[in-house]
């Protein structure tokens, strides 16, 4: 051990080449974790294992930027929920939504829904049509809406495979000359002559007419559904992995930091106090040690994990309990050495209170030391909690890495060749673990000269 | 201290340890353990009744069957001793002293591929099968891990080392379970070259199970050796660095002893005691760690039986397994201790 002051930690430190990429790596988590806390609002991962609140999203999709990578260009999942509007006030009233679409993939759309909710009364028509690239339009619905007297709002879902849309295509194809009776209504409105996609603009027109204006529609929502979504692409429950990986990394940090801080405190006092006060009670303190050491540790935090609670400001608890023991011992040698040195020996002559001596002159020493093992035990921390979650037994209100790999594991990811559903949460565990990993080989280094070489 | 006072005072220590371990598996579990052990008696008295006609007709009235069946019950809970709560020092006792003569009693639903519910068969089951996966996996790590870090210790800087340290401190970032299903995406799923389940689909009592039991060991193993060699390597090299700046290897060096013998020879040798210490303790770390790595290769040892246990909630198959989980950690921790102190001459005074 070596006495080091903070500022030529601090000169050390901006010399190691790898201590700084592990600071970098840190501050673009937390700059994550910040993001994660102001876009996304909070209620969405307290809605993580809600299927409702995820059903407009599709399933199993993967990345949007596997596009990139492949000649033949997947469609991408639209929910198109930002329509221009356009009412006119007449005889008869219109309000008329109008979803644009550029669609350039090689594939058909997987189906269509168009989702909306309308506050009116009286007597209401919808009709929902399609402007194609070739400046054709076909009418895919007129259906009048149900009648009321009084002011309702009426909230319904269209799906691409109602009978009313197949009739419709049916008579607008077959005038034509190309119906094809086995082909679905997406893939007939977004084919061309060939069978093939037809690329280029569309327009989709969603009116309500009627004889009285008081209409109004509060939500609307066109779903053209595809095969790639988002950054990340979903799970088999539909959810968007961007949200679980985003509101993972501060839940990952949360748990390791406060892990490795209270054990490393925890460790840290205890050890030093055994040290100091030698004879009976460091032997008896010492033993303790030894048992909980012995302890194995992951069969008791599952058990307490079922038995107690899986809570995961409890487990975070259950896994201090289990990492400051080696802390101690380290910390306990390391007093033993110091309460040798002549100014703590002045300071006990002086008369000066054991708890003062303990913190005011040998803990100080041993902060350098007590900071190396903070960064160090950070990643133990982190996949210990993963671990747990892996096996189904975390905290089912957070949606931590753990957990998303707990439900690629149940749902056959691996089998089923979704590698966006396993490689990401492993990744990001492994890149926060590295973090701390550089920053405390790095701190190591500077407090222990003799690694160096 | 004397060698045999200390063995002295580390066994009493393990043996403390293990009461005290059983005691809180049983102290977290006891009272689930009253619950399920009272229903099963509610349902075999129930089972009883509809098996015999005779005894339900043989009651005038409804509340006159219902005392009959509740003093059945109440007296079967007595002859088992559940009419006290689990945490009477009699009952605590008594499961500790089954415990340690090593009879752990029934499965509640788990049973041994045989058939067996006893919790001693299962156990012994499954024990050589997670002996043989980490044992192997750690006997490989630690011999590619000693020449790997004594070659990259003797040449410090060079790009062995650097490939090795970056190597072990990267690896040892990633959780071997979720490497574990990486090597499973990629070698069962992509190229079909291993097995996904590591369970071999033949009896254990066909004669090639042997060899399909090795096959199926074959992904789980190099996964565990892949994520774990770095670390010790790394491990070995610091302990060659620190001893190669000793004043005897100088000495052995202006001698003229080879530098090859050096490091082999004298260098490894000096840096033994730490390496068997970590040897010892990483093979009973992974022990501990093979519920999470057998769980997703989904091979049939005792962390997947553990892991199945929590599942359904088998109390005296977690109470077992954690028992011998506990003792093999524990004497690896007692031998890793021994060898210490023969290796290591300072250790023993006398």
């Amino acid at each position: 051990m070596s006495n080091v002051s903070s500022s030529e930690i601090r000169r050390e430190f901006a010399k190691s080449k790898v201590g700084l990429i592990g600071i970098g790596i840190l501050a673009s988590l937390i700059i994550l974790s910040v993001i994660a806390a102001v876009t996304i609002p909070i209620d969405t991962f307290k809605q993580w294992n809600n299927p409702g609140n995820w059903i407009s999203y599709p399933k199993s999709s993967a990345p949007i930027w596997v596009n990139y990578f492949m000649t033949q260009k997947i469609p991408e999942h639209l929910i198109l929920d930002n329509p221009s509007t356009i009412t006119k006030d007449d005889v008869i009233s219109l309000t008329s939504h109008q979803f644009g679409v550029q669609y350039h993939y090689d594939d058909f759309p997987s189906d269509f829904i168009y989702e909306f909710s309308v506050e009116y009364s009286g007597s209401q028509l919808l009709q929902i049509s399609v402007i194609r690239p070739d400046q054709s339009q076909i009418l895919l619905l007129s259906r009048s809406l149900p009648h009321s007297d009084t002011k309702i709002v009426h909230h319904e879902r269209i799906f691409s495979t109602d009978n009313s849309i197949k009739k419709n295509i049916q008579i607008y194809f077959s005038e034509i000359g190309f119906y094809n009776q086995n082909t679905s209504s997406e893939d007939m409105i977004f084919a061309n002559k060939d069978g093939q996609v037809l690329k280029g603009d569309y327009l989709f027109l969603l009116n309500i007419f009627g004889v009285e204006e008081n209409v109004e529609i509060i939500d609307s929502k066109l779903i053209l559904g595809g095969k790639v979504f988002g950054m990340m692409g979903t799970d088999e429950l539909r959810r968007d992995l961007a949200v679980g990986l985003l509101w993972g990394t501060p839940l990952a940090l949360f748990i390791g930091i406060s892990v490795a801080v209270g054990s490393v405190t925890a460790g840290l006092i205890y050890g030093v106090y055994a040290g100091f006060k030698g004879k009976k009670t460091d032997e008896a303190m010492m033993r303790f040690n030894d048992v909980i050491y012995a302890l194995p540790a992951l069969p008791f935090l599952i058990i307490l994990a079922v038995t107690i609670s899986n809570s995961i400001f409890l487990l975070v608890g259950f896994l201090m309990i289990f990492s400051w023991v080696g802390i101690a011992k380290v910390s306990r040698s390391m007093a033993l050495q110091i309460k040798t040195r002549q100014y703590v020996e002045a300071s006990q002559m002086m008369g000066q209170k054991n708890s003062k001596i303990i913190f005011k002159h040998i803990i100080p020493q041993l902060l350098p030391y007590a900071f190396a093992s903070i960064a160090i035990s950070v990643p133990a921390a982190i996949t210990t909690e993963a671990g747990i979650s892996f096996l189904g037994l975390g905290d089912p209100t957070f949606p931590t890495w753990g957990q998303i790999l707990h439900d690629a594991y149940t749902y056959g990811a691996a089998a089923r060749g979704m590698w966006w559903w396993i490689a990401p949460p492993g990744i990001m565990i492994a890149i926060t673990g590295l973090a701390f990993v550089f920053i405390g080989n790095a701190l190591d280094a500077i407090v222990n000269p003799k690694l160096k070489k | 201290m004397s060698l045999k006072r200390y063995i002295a005072t580390r066994g009493i220590t393990m043996f403390g340890v293990l009461m005290i371990t059983l005691l809180l598996t049983i102290a977290l579990v006891g009272s689930n353990m009253d619950i399920i052990l009272k229903q099963g008696i509610a349902y075999q008295v129930r089972a009883e009744i509809t098996e015999s006609p005779t005894i339900a007709q043989s009651f005038a009235t409804v509340e006159e069957f219902d005392q009959f069946v509740r003093e059945q019950i109440d007296q079967r809970m007595k002859t088992l001793g559940l009419d006290t709560p689990w945490y009477s020092p009699q009952r605590i006792g008594f499961t500790m002293y089954k415990i340690l003569i090593l009879d752990f009693g029934n499965a509640t639903f788990l049973t041994s591929d045989s058939g067996s519910s006893n919790v001693g068969d299962i156990l012994l089951e499954k024990i050589p099968r997670t002996v043989l996966l980490f044992t192997t996996a750690t006997i490989i790590i630690s011999i590619i891990g000693i020449f790997l870090g004594a070659l990259a210790g003797s040449k410090v800087g060079s790009v062995v080392d650097r490939i090795t340290s970056a190597f072990a401190v990267i690896s040892s970032s990633f959780p071997v379970w979720w490497v574990g299903m990486l090597m499973i995406f990629m070698f069962a799923f992509t190229y079909h070259i291993f097995p996904a389940r590591a369970t071999p689909s033949i009896l254990p009592t066909e004669p090639d199970y042997i060899l399909a039991l090795l096959y199926h060991m074959t992904l789980p193993l190099i996964t565990i050796v892949l994520i774990g060699f770095g670390t010790w390597a790394y491990l070995v090299r610091n302990f060659m660095v620190g001893t190669l700046q000793e004043d005897f290897i100088s000495a052995k060096k202006a001698i003229g002893i080879s530098k090859k013998k050096i490091i082999y020879k004298h260098a490894l040798k000096n840096a033994a005691p730490p390496i068997i210490t970590i040897l010892a303790l990483s093979l009973s770390g992974s022990l501990g760690g093979a519920i999470i790595t057998e769980a997703v290769f989904d091979w049939p040892g005792m962390g997947r039986l553990y892991f199945e246990a929590i599942s359904v909630m088998d109390l005296p198959i977690i109470i077992g397994a954690t028992y011998v989980l506990t003792v093999l950690f524990l004497i690896s921790i007692f031998v890793a201790d021994l060898l210490y102190g023969y290796f290591d001459p300072r250790v023993k005074t006398e």
